[in-house]
């Protein structure tokens, strides 16, 4: 899960490091109180979970709260790479002196924690970690040992921060890595760290992502999550514990297995190319190896839910759960649905494969539920899943 | 031939008396795995399905011989269950347990890694690994496929078991699922290098998704290390960026882990890479009629 810039300022000041002050607001009254409140010169900011907010014009400088208020009206509903900004942070503007760039992140490929520092912070970091990988230090962080204050004034060092900016770099490092590891997060980004005139290090912005599967450790991570944001049948799903995501085509999947429905995504995608208006997946859904009739039924319902859909494809391999079990399964989420008065009223295209398929198969055409084909395999059963969307359409 | 896992292994199961840990205990055992313990400190001493069930993995090793560990334990332990299994020294220590922390795994890595590498991790999160007809560690069912020269290896569950059903008629020599979580124990790269060094390995699958660069990590090792035939299959071709598609390593960053520039990269080395699990099969299988 990744934060907002305010919610990231307010778990660091949380851990002790020195954040600007600011205040959150999601409409124009708001920005002007909140300017106000914090007299003199204050800076807007767009409060969007994406990068590049500043050359999209999301972040500008107030000379009062008039001024502020002036730059709200603009920011404030402004779209930045398909991010609506619903709320700004109006904060006290800093003397910058210097700009430097720090973070902590999990490094998948090394199996360990890095920490990235550099002297050459700000706007463009990505461009000078592109030409002038020199200027930024990757230091190695064991999950064993972690960061003391030895081992942060080092990195800053590594990172070629002047000597003037250390102790403060080295004070600010050690805190954020007891953020990072105490909050369970995978990266913890300050871009820019600054100096400020009078010789403060600070962290002007904050990018932090947690790791959700460490939620049984972390109560107060739920109420960080943005449900506002959330596309309603996503927070639906959730509700019903399955691993759902909208998706903009017009075919419904339902599958078992990360990978296999991921396949599946793609396997639609490429056959629905032939047809008329290119038919594609509409959600990603797995129910999981397990299959069974109640988690069947919840997804169907799901998917029956979508205006969307115009199609159903569920694509199940039988391994640990034989086919004739999920194939029980749909004809008890069927009697399921009827039996709420939600029929299913789309075409649904079936493959079963795996353990028992034969069994499987012969218990669905038994039960001839209506609206209801088995294909054999999972290419053509995509194929025809893709034909149904584009007649259906 | 196989690797890693042998007719020979013998596997304790921390967790054993939990729900998933009876039923996939039950289930290694009908498969013909020889499952000798399990290890839950609260209960040691006593049975469960006709198994001793002991104090520690140490105190198992000593009682059973063990040399494999499957783990079953709920994510909140699995640091703690697979750093005992490393302080025993257990020579292969299967974590199947989904939703462990990155913290977690990160630091049973480490930990791994300080005390010399003397266990292989494969997991979180994965569905084990399985020499048909010799053994079978996890929760790979055991009676999709059959015996045979072609080794596969897969971040994901059930493209496996397609995989393994498509192909039952050449069989596997091993199965390993190495898991979808952003750190894992062994990678493509281990799998790669033991089939290589496998003399009961003909041909080798690989089946990647989004998400890291472990796939292109493994296109130069190919280059460099593997000679035996390599085929691929990468899913999530069409997964839009930023959002988790329920593996939690499997997500687009920025132009970083597409599943394109996963195909791209094992295409440049030779590797045939299948649109879909079915053309990987087929891939396959013409290598190995070809033989």
């Amino acid at each position: 899960m990744d934060l907002f810039e305010h919610q990231a300022k307010e778990l660091f000041a949380d851990y002790g490091i020195p954040v600007p002050r600011g205040i959150v607001a999601h409409t124009v009254e708001e920005v002007r109180s909140a300017a106000t409140e914090l007299t003199g010169r204050v800076v807007v900011k767009a409060q969007v979970k994406t990068g590049g907010r500043g050359k999209a014009g999301g972040v500008k400088v107030a000379d009062d709260a008039a001024d502020a208020v002036a730059k709200a009206e603009v920011i404030l509903g402004m779209d930045i790479k398909g991010h609506t900004v619903h709320k700004v942070l109006i904060e006290e503007a800093s003397a910058i002196a210097e700009e430097y760039y720090f973070s902590f992140l999990l490094d998948r490929a090394n199996r360990t924690f890095l920490a990235i520092c550099s002297a050459a912070g700000g706007m463009d970091i990505e461009e000078v970690a592109h030409t002038s990988p020199d200027k930024v230090a990757k230091v190695p962080v064991s999950a064993l040992t972690g960061i003391d204050r030895a081992k942060a004034r080092e990195i800053a060092v590594a990172g070629g921060l002047p000597e003037k900016a250390l102790d403060g770099a080295a004070e600010l490092i050690e805190k954020l890595w007891c953020c990072f590891v105490d909050e369970d997060a995978t990266l913890v980004e300050v871009n820019p760290m600054i100096l400020s005139a009078d010789g403060q290090v600070k962290a002007l912005d904050g990018k932090v992502t947690l790791d959700e599967n460490a939620a049984f450790r972390q109560a107060d991570h739920e109420a960080l999550a943005d449900k506002a944001a959330e596309d309603p049948l996503e927070a639906k799903a959730k509700e019903k514990d399955l691993n759902y995501v909208k998706l903009d085509g017009n075919v419904g999947i339902i599958g078992n297995g990360a990978g296999l429905v991921m396949s599946t995504l793609d396997v639609v995608a490429y056959a629905g190319e032939a047809f008329p208006g290119k038919p594609s997946p509409a959600n990603f859904l797995d129910i999981g190896g397990g299959a069974s009739a109640e988690v069947m039924a919840a997804g169907l319902e799901i998917i029956l839910s979508d205006p969307s859909v115009k199609s159903i494809f569920v694509n199940v391999f039988g391994g640990i759960t034989a086919c004739d079990a999920v194939a029980n399964g749909i004809v008890s989420a069927f009697k399921l649905l009827d039996s709420r008065g939600e029929s299913v009223t789309h075409p649904l295209v079936v493959r079963l494969d795996g353990n028992n398929a034969q069994l499987g198969r012969q218990i669905l055409a038994d039960a001839a539920l209506p609206r209801v084909e088995l294909v054999d395999t999972m290419d053509d059963a995509a194929k025809r899943a893709a034909e149904l969307a584009a007649v259906g359409a | 031939m196989a690797i890693w896992l042998t007719e020979n292994s013998k596997i304790i199961v921390q967790g054993m008396t939990g729900g998933e840990g009876t039923k996939h205990t039950r289930r290694m055992l009908a498969s013909g795995a020889k499952v000798v313990g399990g290890v839950n400190a609260r209960k040691a001493g006593t049975t469960h399905e006709g198994l001793p069930v002991f104090g520690t993995v140490r105190e198992a090793m000593e009682q059973t011989r063990a040399d494999v560990s499957v783990v079953f334990v709920p994510p909140k332990f699995t640091k703690d269950a697979v750093k005992e299994a490393i302080d025993a020294e257990i020579p292969l220590c299967v974590v199947i347990t989904e939703g462990v922390p990155v913290h977690d795994s990160t630091e049973f890595w480490a930990y791994a890694v300080a005390k010399g590498n003397k266990t292989r991790i494969i997991g979180p999160n994965c569905p084990g690994i399985a020499s048909p007809g010799s053994s079978n560690a996890g929760i790979i069912p055991a009676d999709i496929t059959t015996a045979g020269r072609i080794g596969l290896v897969s971040k994901s569950g059930t493209l496996t078991y397609q995989l393994m059903y498509e192909l039952r008629d050449f069989g596997f020599s091993t199965a390993v699922g190495i898991g979808g979580d952003p750190v894992i124990g062994t990678t493509h790269i281990d799998a790669l290098q033991a089939f290589q060094e496998d003399p009961g390995t003909d041909a080798i699958v690989m089946i990647g998704e989004i998400g890291g660069d472990a796939e292109e990590r493994a296109a130069a090792y190919i280059e460099q290390h593997v000679s035996k035939p390599v085929v691929a299959y990468v899913a999530g071709f069409t997964a839009p960026e930023g959002k988790t598609m329920g593996h939690a390593g499997a997500i687009v960053s920025g132009s970083a882990g597409t599943a394109q520039a996963k195909k791209e990269a094992l295409e440049k080395v030779g590797v045939r890479v299948g649109k879909t699990p079915s053309e990987t099969a087929r891939l396959m299988r013409e290598i190995m009629q070809a033989r």
